[in-house]
């Protein structure tokens, strides 16, 4: 029950489907490598998934106008709030 | 007195900086020795209009200062070193039109470090077809920089990027970001805590400690600063990138506008076909076939053509030289010996063409969204199939291609198993073999030959898998792994790019390899026309009483006599020694003199076998049909025949036969532990499966 809540709450990347968008809200900068925030991966900005590879890993990203690939284990401490 | 300037070309991979290097400097470039530098360096020479020259370096692309590979490392290191030879005069720093906004990040950080920066806008012929609108003299104001609009791909903006280089003392340097802004109590700190150093500089050395403070040591207590507390540094640099990016945007809001109703744009469908789950494999394995299949056939008609014109060239050498041991040395020597690399100029520039069409596209990005998943089931990255491809050209510059792979346990098994790929190096070895011991046959539309060559590639990739398989349960995590690659717009390939590529790189192979090969065909020649024992000397009356009995006509005699002068030679004597050792492999003492030779180099197997069978054979046939016609004298079958000759493949697919990849990798990994474990696992591994395959099949 509370894992669901938890779920429905907090979205991460890795929640989107193809062609979806959300807003970066959080994430800790511990975990996250400078180089990823330098593109463009940094909170307020947009992101859209474009297509994920077999197993659902890389994901296939345009984060705030730049196309990068990042892996599941990086996404999943993404966090977002969808859009459409 | 005309003067040097010193400019270094600096950029986001992708920006087509490599194109704009090649229009400064055209074919007045040089890229750095493997063995002596750490990374590829290229440099070359441009004259300006002003009479003066610029000594450009092309630097390792870069997304940002803060470096998190080895490439980019050396480029933070070389731009805070002004007592290095390379500090440049002048930074020229190459972005993107459509990716401005990212590549100016970088733009920032440089013009931080105060050093006179040109902003060159490359693609500019894509401005309009993306619905892009510039306000460059907005940009130049609010940048403090002078800004020059190139397209590489017409070939425009060029003289004018020469001339605002010849004048880069006007340049201003003023920085971009203040520090202080960002955590004013911090960074006042750090300044009071080393008066008179250059406050960014000072931060680039404490965000990321160590590897940079052998540059300046008088920051060395910095050293306790850093370690003080990293999430907190982190905390910073990720404030610093937030008000690098509030910085690019205001200035783009006004400066740079995008109509997406004008744009248009194949990368959505592209995309959607050659990364999907199903179709983008077949994409993928179908444009390996056509590239193996085409290598193989396009190559065979000028291949052709260089081996008998030098089967000629030494017969005419033969015929027209006054005889003589200078002349045996050319035409039984040197000729066959060079032929024997020559001849390979094809398939390598054919190989180079490809790859280099690969990367330039974009579709290699593609190939390691592709592939990550799956490598990483055997401890690699997506990241290793650019070393794995591009090790089909040479292990060299693919062990040093993975470089950008940023885990360390990922990239060391990168690099021990890179070597297995079939290297061209390889191709001189099977091609002569495949065309000795595989019958020229068609199957189902596709030649026996060719599907030979393309099985023993897919068996290089699988051994590589399999040892990297291996070597992942063996070898521990060092550090957490992240992974982060960019999907570059596809770009039709400039064909000047892909030209020079293959140019500078078969010329390198010819020349290194050439050299080698010279050197080792002479040594062998002479130890192979003399001898010390009797049987050398009287071999003629040895031969003809032996044959009396025979009736053999006179040619036979004499090639009788050479076969049996060279088994008595120094080289015979040396391969014979050895003979007990390889013959459980089907080999005899001539192959084993050409195992031993190619040590040094794969490709001088070949080279060693023209020469051995070219000495003191006058007939004028290619080195190919007396392979193919010499006998074993223990088992009075032919030498060449089909266990041995997949023996041989089988060796040559696994032995660590490369003196330069144990000098690379060695380089690489900081020492001679892992290089040697490869050279005994890999030769090991290479005779013992050479051995069973010949077992079974003779």
């Amino acid at each position: 029950m509370l894992e669901e809540l938890k779920t429905n709450i907090i979205n991460t990347i890795v929640n989107l489907k193809p062609g979806e968008i959300g807003i970066i809200t959080n994430f800790s900068v511990d975990h996250i490598p400078v180089k990823l925030q330098e593109m463009g991966c940094l909170p307020g900005n947009e992101v859209r998934l474009i297509q994920v590879a077999p197993f659902n890993d890389p994901l296939f990203l345009n984060v705030n106008g730049n196309f990068l690939a990042i892996r599941k284990e990086t996404a999943e401490l993404i966090e977002i709030s969808k859009v459409a | 007195m005309s003067k040097t300037i010193k400019v270094a070309l600096i950029g986001n991979p992708n920006t087509g900086k490599t194109s704009i290097f090649n229009l400064l400097t055209g074919l007045k470039q040089k890229v750095g020795n493997y063995p002596g530098i750490t990374v590829e360096k290229k440099e070359g020479v441009c004259k300006l209009p002003n009479g003066d020259k610029a000594h450009v370096i092309d630097l390792p692309g870069t997304y940002s200062l803060n470096a998190s590979s080895a490439d980019e490392q050396l480029v933070v290191e070389l731009l805070l070193n002004p007592k290095s030879q390379d500090y440049p005069d002048l930074a020229v720093v190459v972005t993107d039109v459509e990716n401005l906004k990212r590549n100016l990040l970088l733009f920032t950080q440089i013009k931080d470090l105060n050093v006179p920066t040109v902003l060159v806008i490359n693609m500019a012929d894509q401005i309009e077809r993306r619905g892009i609108s510039l306000d460059i003299g907005l940009l130049e104001k609010n940048l403090n920089t002078k800004i020059v609009l190139v397209s590489s791909r017409k070939n425009v903006g060029i003289e004018q990027l020469k001339e605002t280089i010849a004048n880069y003392k006007q340049l201003n340097t003023t920085g971009c970001v203040d520090l202080r802004k960002i955590d004013p109590s911090y960074f006042s700190k750090l300044e009071d805590a080393y008066r008179g150093e250059d406050l960014y500089q000072l931060w680039l050395v404490v965000s990321q400690g160590e590897p940079l403070l052998k540059i300046n040591e008088s920051l060395l207590p910095v050293n306790e600063y850093s370690e003080r507390n990293t999430s907190e540094i982190k905390r910073l640099q990720q404030k610093e990138t937030i008000e690098r990016y509030l910085f690019i945007n205001k200035i783009l809001k006004k400066a740079y506008k995008v109509d997406i109703t004008k744009a248009k744009d194949w990368r959505g469908v592209l995309d959607r076909i050659l990364t999907h789950k199903f179709w983008g494999y077949v994409v993928f394995f179908m444009i390996m076939l056509l590239m193996f299949q085409a290598i193989y056939n396009w190559s065979s008609i000028p291949m052709d053509f260089i081996d008998q014109s030098f089967s000629r060239f030494s017969e005419w050498t033969k015929d027209t030289l006054p005889a003589g041991a200078l002349t045996d040395l050319l035409s039984e020597g040197v000729i066959p010996g060079v032929g024997g690399i020559v001849i390979f100029v094809p398939q390598i520039a054919f190989l180079f063409l490809f790859i280099s069409i690969l990367e330039e596209s974009g579709y290699m990005s593609r190939i390691v969204f592709l592939m990550d998943r799956v490598m990483r089931r055997f401890g690699l990255s997506g990241k290793s199939v650019v070393p794995l491809i591009s090790g089909t050209a040479c292990a060299i510059p693919a062990v040093m291609a993975s470089r950008n792979i940023e885990n360390w346990k990922e990239r060391l098994i990168t690099i021990l198993v890179t070597p297995f790929t079939t290297c061209s190096a390889r191709l001189p070895v099977y091609l002569i073999i495949i065309a000795l011991v595989i019958p020229d046959q068609t199957v189902l539309g596709f030649n026996v030959q060719g599907l030979t060559l393309m099985g023993l590639y897919v068996l290089g990739f699988g051994m590589a898998v399999f040892a990297a398989f291996v070597l992942n349960k063996i070898i521990k995590n060092r550090s957490r792994t992240f992974f982060v690659v960019e999907m570059p717009g596809y770009k039709l390939p400039l064909l000047k790019n892909v030209l020079y590529t293959v140019i500078e790189k078969t010329k390198s192979f010819v020349l290194v390899a050439g050299k080698i090969i010279l050197a080792i065909s002479i040594v062998l020649w002479f130890l192979a026309s003399n001898g010390y024992s009797d049987e050398f000397h009287h071999a003629e009356e040895i031969v003809r009483n032996q044959s009396q009995s025979d009736q053999l006509s006179e040619p036979d005699i004499e090639t009788a006599i050479a076969s049996y002068q060279l088994r008595h030679s120094y080289i015979g004597t040396v391969g014979r020694a050895i003979e007990p050792a390889i013959r459980p492999l089907g080999y005899d003492w001539k192959i084993g003199i050409a195992l031993i030779s190619s040590f040094a180099a794969r490709e001088v197997f070949v080279g060693t076998l023209a020469t051995i069978y070219s000495v003191g054979n006058d007939e004028e046939a290619t080195i190919k049909q007396r392979m193919s016609e010499d006998v074993n004298l223990r088992t009075g079958r032919k030498l060449f025949n089909f266990p041995t000759g997949i023996s041989l493949l089988l060796f040559y697919a696994f032995a660590l036969q490369c003196m330069s990849t144990i000098a690379i990798v060695k380089k690489e990994t900081n020492g001679w532990k892992w290089p040697l474990i490869q050279l005994g696992f890999m030769s090991g591994f290479a005779y013992i499966v050479a051995m069973i395959a010949y077992q079974l099949l003779a």
